[in-house]
């Protein structure tokens, strides 16, 4: 069994604690909003200027340049700020943001991170503000799928891929797997009804461990 | 007497030189000057050296100088966004020139021009190959890069209102980059969807003081607003 993408987010989102400040990167991550558990309150910051992210417009309640990382409209709630992207950048990488939640190409088991480009040189690459937040925000986590898309590991005892930053994240939510990277590599925390511990360590490139207190991963 | 504002947007770009260094504030279409970049293109100045986080999406602003080839270099952040052919295309026919700078260190980079200073040390990119060739120093224990300050020639900025004196206010995000490239171009000129009177701008919610902006135009209906 695997993870879908919702219960990828999901299970994330029971991470994000009460009165913190997050950054939820674009794609995959940006989901993670949608599923924290009621009663906590999440001041989420955006790169391009925002403290107070809300959700989505209302039809006819559009602001056409109040928009997220990902171009997405959103709109902004009661206490939520505008800055400009100097201080904005201040906040990132002066680690002012509690929790980074970043997609991945590639994590280490030293907790190198590599998500801004690949190998194909035709493909023009693309930064943004990745840089700033892995190496700025207090705890950086990873969700991304265990595999690629071609079933290749993405967990590696190093990075092939030009590295975002590194040694830099903390923890990393699969569709099997949650696993800290600890400084003897990767140790699972949780892992997926269905697939062994064997199972595991064939899809990944790098040797894991398994805590002593493994708990079934349910999102 | 100190009037900063003109009448049209020809005058407001009006100088740009063939080669010149050029801010161009927003973040995707949220703060894009879109008004004044099109006079730019209408103006013909060309082998421009280009300074904004995208790489222009569709036919109009970036893109449009793009395709009109007035553009040898990009310096930006995230040029891969959906839309952006433009850029790909020339990308892969190598007939463009890009920098890529993370997100933070473009804007620092401007900032440090803004303020005189002669560059930063930042952990942002020091373990990554955008440092190769920068002079990389271990301070507090952590790896840092040296970057340089990044000025422009010339910054074309949206914002939404002003006074004849330049003070500019902002609308929601569109404030994004506007501020850091006002003060880190020798002519800043700035598209507002309002003039109002000296005296009618709340000094408290001045977000750019007047001493940055150089030239100010009018444009009430820009084609992104709320």
């Amino acid at each position: 069994m695997k993870l879908s993408r919702t219960d990828m987010a999901r299970r994330v989102a029971q991470d994000i604690t009460d009165g913190s400040y997050v950054n939820l990167g674009i794609g995959l991550p940006t989901l993670v909003g949608n599923y924290v558990p009621a009663g906590r309150e999440v001041i989420y910051h955006s790169e391009n200027g925002i403290l107070g992210v809300g959700p989505a417009p209302e039809p006819g309640q559009e602001d056409l340049e109040l928009i997220n990382a990902g171009k997405e409209l959103v709109t902004l709630l009661p206490g939520g700020s505008y800055f400009h992207h100097t201080d904005s950048f201040m906040i990132m990488r002066g680690g002012h943001l509690d929790i980074s939640v970043l997609g991945a190409f590639q994590v280490s088991a030293g907790g190198d991170l590599a998500n801004w480009a690949t190998d194909d040189d035709d493909f023009p690459p693309a930064v943004g503000g990745a840089m700033d937040l892995a190496v700025g925000a207090k705890r950086i986590y990873v969700l991304t799928t265990h595999t690629t898309s071609q079933g290749g590991p993405k967990l590696l005892e190093q990075c092939s891929y030009p590295l975002t930053a590194a040694a830099v994240v903390d923890r990393v939510y699969t569709d099997r797997a949650v696993l800290d990277v600890t400084a003897t590599g990767f140790l699972v925390r949780e892992l997926v009804d269905g697939t062994s511990p064997e199972q595991l360590q064939a899809l990944t490139g790098a040797q894991l461990r398994f805590a002593d207190d493994l708990t079934v991963l349910t999102p | 007497m100190l009037d900063k504002r003109v009448g049209s947007l020809a005058e407001a770009v009006a100088g740009v030189q063939d080669g010149a260094t050029v801010l161009v504030g927003g973040f995707g279409n949220s703060g894009i000057p879109q008004e004044l970049v099109h006079a730019l293109l209408e103006q013909g100045a060309r082998d421009l050296v280009l300074v904004t986080n995208n790489a222009g999406s569709g036919e109009t602003d970036v893109a449009a100088l793009l395709r009109e080839r007035r553009v040898r270099k990009i310096i930006c952040s995230y040029p891969r966004s959906k839309g952006s052919t433009w850029f790909e295309e020339l990308y892969r026919a190598k007939a463009i020139e890009l920098e890529l700078v993370p997100q933070g260190t473009l804007s620092e980079r401007m900032r440090a021009a803004g303020a005189g200073l002669g560059g930063f040390f930042t952990p942002t990119a020091a373990d990554s190959s955008l440092s190769d060739g920068k002079e990389i120093r271990v301070i507090n224990g952590r790896r840092h890069v040296l970057e340089e300050p990044l000025r422009g020639d010339v910054a074309l900025v949206k914002a939404d209102r002003a006074d004849r004196w330049g003070n500019l206010t902002y609308h929601s995000a569109a404030r994004n980059f506007g501020p850091t490239m006002c003060t880190a171009a020798d002519l800043t000129v700035v598209q507002v969807r309002q003039f109002v009177e000296l005296g009618d701008l709340d000094p408290e919610n001045v977000i750019t003081p007047g001493v940055f902006v150089d030239r100010v135009v009018e444009v009430p209906s820009p084609v992104f607003f709320a």
